[in-house]
């Protein structure tokens, strides 16, 4: 092999990954900047960490009607890149905003935090902009392995500990499924690059198509673990209560959306062929999916594992939108995904807010007559949890109406049915959030709002996203629909 | 000027306005309330003014494209099935926030949520985009179920819960019916994907999607009514609930099951309501009997009030099931008489349940002795909604009897049963309450109504005179509206019969017209 052959490839194109390297390159700035920091704080970090994103926010948004392929076709620079790019810096700058101020009550008090943030980030918008299997599962490991990092942060904490061992071990297992499913999928097709797989996966047959689908089971596995849908969910719970309030958020947020980023692209993209194989093991998972997370959410006497649980019931909703597939399904998987990080993070602003050193305050019972004590704070929560309940004028039901929509329009009827019964059940336990925070007494003391900041920009974001998105969905909804349509 | 925006936002404004008061403020919040609510009362005075009455269609209409993606439009109106009940919502609102004098709990949060409520209501009445009809009708869940929850009695969350259960898996199915009507009617017809209520009552969907469409729209509408068997919510809520939720719950929540019906799951799939009016009018004649006798031996007295709801709203379903001219109109005069009557009643016995702190009958009696103006209020009330001629509820349960006997013969004349046992249990209610010796030392010093208690109760009694002895203002402005819809749905409820025959009367000819040609 000549040099010129392993040299680089002809389609090196530095723009296409201008916001990854803009991201990394802010992710290994803050590395370098702890090492100059003196003292505790590391609020500085924080703020270099959103001027950062907001950096790569703005080079997404400049690059929105650029479209290019790169690396051997291994990164596309395209509008659902993009869309999922944007995502991830809205999710993770509120996670910052709302860390700045929680690190306080914790004793987490190493500059890694930002730094692992934000390398995080980075592997979530490898994952969404990958258009190779390889470096797909490339964006995975840099998100996870500084995940598994970030749940364990809390060294002193031993429930923080047992977070990120076992999301470690099964994280680590999972991938194992991913890896080889993409191996599969290789020996069927030859091919890595999602495209030549795209284009070679119709004419296949016989002992080669039996190797794609079984890849493509495990591909489904591997996803599967990160969007938390059951049963592939049960790390799930212990994870989102042992690990850092502001960690979970992330997680539930960010892991779960870049999930669903690179599941989407591959299997409603790439594998669109195989979707009658697909869809009906997608219609099952959902079911399983939706009724495993709200049942058992009802059940919850703990905040944090009443969200995990949620969080695992709205990737039911989010699978609905797989399986009504065609471009209403994904634009409302798109739109969904939003709306769910909006909400979501709200919910978990709250319930950093509630806590204080030395207590967390994380049991249902601590929030009783919350509400009326702290206006503010208890009418940020009416608006999450009706949201997350799908209660209109609020974004969450926008997104649950576009998800059901495309299941009506594509014939699942019985799956919507399913999904908003399934809605029926998950207002029982966010609304107990409110009975306990409205309709009970207690005498939860908090630090005052006032004394937070961070935390106040955070929510006020949170909130006014999810009253504007549910009010206005339109430009968001449309925006969605260009990103999916650039998938081709 | 868009008056039904105005009339609808106006409280939601007061609402906003309201949050930003300071919490301790309790009289200007409470006057902020009224002046608020007051408001939308004088605007919907004007929409009866230029109402035009010889309109059939609908009037006032605005419209805004508000999700163009999908068809959804922000798109109001009323018609003369709708108008008076836009009417008794502001009319009732004010009331109840004068009423709320009585609230010293949290009183900025309940104002608030009462304004917010009345949005909502007033949203789902004008609402002719059948998603922004959706949107109001889940808004107004949320301030009642808070209400109730907040404000309520012993079992506030008990009721409050099982209130918004209930409701919201019927209109949950109800959504995905709506999706799967606005999706047949794009893929059939071709047009682009609207929610505008005006064109789909043009759609008429196969029988067998009727058939699925209207029992998902009917199990949302028969649970806020609500029918026998799906209403043990309201008792429950009604009893838990403080007494402006009571009101409000009685007087106008209901009537969002009843118009629902009547605006929606009839028109929309009327091939379907055709086979299911006999069913409705059945249960709607089980409620009346079982309402009235389930009232007769309630020791609560909300829940007796209670229970006559669900014996009085059958009555408005019997009307609407006989889908006739006296039927129709009598079932909306009704609606607005239980409002007002039912709302009254639940003033009345919040009156002494603020002044004994119990609601047990039992604990009552003589009390005409202490309380003569009281006693009589109370007794222009019950005899509204026994339907004493001279009174409101009668000119509507006469509209409906005659109505319902062209057409359900045998439920009409088990329904008069009901007139009878509803005169019962009020009369009988009645005198346990006020008349008989003053045994109770508790009571010996309950004082009489205050002059502001009186205010609340005086317009609704100048209606009922009003409504039950010149009924005629109302029903002229009905009149054209309901013909219209009566022979909407006469002609597309005919239409498979006329499809058959018309089919059988063209091949008739072309086999008779075949031995000419040869």
């Amino acid at each position: 092999m000549t040099p010129a052959a392993i040299a680089l490839p002809s389609d090196v194109s530095w723009i296409a990954i201008l916001p990854l390297l803009i991201i990394t390159g802010t992710a290994l700035l803050t590395v370098f900047a702890d090492l100059w920091m003196e003292g505790p704080d590391r609020e500085t970090l924080g703020w270099i960490g959103l001027a950062g994103l907001v950096a790569t926010a703005v080079a997404a948004i400049s690059l929105w009607n650029t479209h290019q392929s790169a690396f051997s076709s291994s990164v596309a620079l395209d509008r659902y890149g993009l869309f999922f790019t944007l995502l991830f810096c809205l999710a993770s700058a509120i996670t910052l905003l709302m860390s700045m101020s929680y690190l306080e009550t914790t004793d987490i008090r190493t500059g890694d935090y930002y730094s692992l943030i934000l390398f995080s980030t980075a592997g979530m918008v490898l994952m969404a902009t990958a258009t190779d299997l390889i470096l797909i599962f490339l964006g995975l490991e840099v998100m996870s392995v500084a995940v598994y990092v970030l749940s364990g942060i809390w060294r002193s904490q031993v429930r923080s500990n047992e977070a990120a061992l076992k999301y470690f071990l099964l994280g680590a297992f999972a991938t194992g499924f991913l890896l080889f499913g993409i191996a599969l999928l290789y020996g069927a097709t030859g091919n890595t690059t999602l495209a030549p797989i795209a284009a070679s996966i119709g004419k296949i047959g016989g002992y080669q198509r039996t190797l794609a689908l079984a890849g493509m089971g495990l591909l489904l596995v591997g996803f599967g673990f990160k969007v938390a849908a059951a049963p592939f969910h049960v790390w799930t719970p212990d994870v989102y209560e042992g690990a850092p309030t502001t960690v979970t958020a992330l997680m539930a947020v960010g892991v779960k959306a870049a999930g669903f980023a690179a599941f989407a692209r591959v299997f409603m993209h790439t594998l669109t062929v195989l979707s009658a194989d697909w869809s009906s093991i997608l219609w099952v998972l959902a079911v399983l999916t939706m009724t495993i997370g709200n049942v058992t959410a009802v059940l919850q006497r703990n905040i944090k594992r009443m969200l995990a649980y949620s969080s695992i019931a709205h990737a039911g909703y989010l699978l609905v939108g797989m399986v009504a597939g065609g471009e209403s399904g994904g634009t409302a998987v798109l739109f969904y995904l939003i709306a769910y990080t909006v909400m979501t993070l709200g919910a978990f602003a709250v319930v950093t807010a509630l806590g204080r050193r030395g207590e967390p305050n994380e049991n249902l019972d601590d929030y009783a007559g919350v509400g009326f004590r702290h206006p503010l704070l208890g009418l940020a929560m009416i608006v999450f949890m009706l949201s997350l309940a799908g209660v209109p004028p609020l974004v969450g039901f926008v997104g649950k109406f576009y998800v059901f929509s495309a299941a009506v329009q594509s014939g699942y009827i019985a799956l919507t049915v399913i999904g908003v019964l399934n809605s029926v059940i998950s207002v029982y336990y966010y609304v107990g959030v409110l009975v306990r925070m409205y309709m009970t007494e207690g005498a939860l003391e908090i630090p005052v709002l006032s004394s937070r900041p961070y935390l106040v920009a955070a929510l006020l974001v949170t909130v006014a996203g999810t009253i504007l998105l549910g009010l206005f969905p339109s430009p968001v909804f449309e925006l969605a629909r260009q990103s999916f349509r650039a998938l081709g | 000027m868009p008056l039904l925006s105005l009339i609808v936002f106006t409280p939601l404004a007061g609402a906003l306005v309201l949050m930003l008061m300071p919490k301790e403020q309790n009289s200007s919040l409470r006057r902020g309330a009224l002046a608020f609510s007051l408001v939308p009362f004088a605007f919907s005075l004007c929409l009866l003014a230029r109402f035009n009455s010889a309109e059939a269609g609908f009037q006032f209409t605005e419209q805004a494209a508000w999700i163009p993606q999908f068809g959804i439009a922000y798109k109001v109106a009323v018609d003369g099935i709708s108008l008076f009940l836009v009417l008794l919502t502001t009319f009732l609102t004010p009331l109840v926030v004068l009423a709320g004098w009585d609230v010293h709990k949290r009183v900025k949060e309940y104002m608030v949520f009462m304004l917010l409520m009345e949005t909502g209501m007033l949203g789902a009445f004008v609402a002719v985009d059948l998603f922004l009809f959706y949107v109001f009708w889940e808004i107004m869940l949320i301030p009642m179920y808070f209400l109730v929850g907040v404000w309520g009695g012993e079992r506030r969350i008990y009721a409050a819960l099982k209130l918004v259960l209930y409701t919201m898996t019927g209109s949950l199915l109800m959504l995905v019916a709506i999706l799967y009507l606005v999706i047949l009617h794009h893929r059939s017809t071709g047009a682009p994907l609207t929610f505008d209520l005006v064109q789909l009552y043009n759609f008429s969907a196969p029988l067998t999607a009727q058939r699925w469409l209207f029992a998902a729209f009917a199990l949302a509408f028969a649970i806020k009514v609500p029918m026998f068997p799906l209403h043990t919510w309201l008792p429950d809520a009604h009893t838990e609930a403080p007494t402006g939720g009571s009101v409000i719950l009685a007087g106008v929540l209901l009537k969002m099951g009843t118009y629902g019906f009547l605006r929606f799951a009839i028109p929309l799939f009327p091939l379907a309501a055709r086979e299911a009016l006999p069913f409705i009018a059945a249960l709607a004649v089980v409620g009346i009997v079982y309402g009235a006798l389930v009232s007769m031996v309630q020791p609560d007295l909300k829940r007796l009030v209670a229970y006559s709801s669900v014996s009085h709203l059958g009555f408005v379903m019997l009307g609407m099931a006989a889908l006739n001219t006296p039927g129709v109109e009598g079932s909306i005069y009704q609606m607005l008489n239980h409002g007002l009557s039912t709302g009254a009643l639940f003033l009345a016995v919040g009156v002494i349940y603020e002044r004994r702190h119990t609601r047990l009958i039992s604990d009552f009696g003589g009390l005409w002795q202490q309380m003569p103006i009281y006693a009589a209020i109370f007794m222009i009330v019950m005899l509204s909604s026994v339907g004493l001629p001279g009174l409101n509820g009668f000119i509507g349960e006469f509209l409906i009897l005659i109505g319902a006997f062209q057409t359900h013969r045998v439920a009409a004349i088990v329904a008069t049963s009901g007139v009878l046992l509803g005169a019962v249990y009020m009369l009988w209610m009645y005198q346990r309450v006020m008349f008989g010796p003053l045994t109770n030392p508790a009571n010996k010093n309950i004082p009489d109504l205050s002059k502001r208690e009186i205010l609340v109760f005086v317009p609704i009694i100048v209606m009922f005179f009003v409504m039950g002895l010149y009924p005629k203002p109302f029903l002229s402005r009905m009149e054209p509206s309901v013909q219209a819809y009566l022979s909407r749905m006469h002609q597309k409820m005919a239409a498979p019969d006329q499809i058959l025959q018309a089919s059988a009367t063209s091949r008739a000819p072309s086999q008779a017209e075949l031995p000419a040609e040869r």
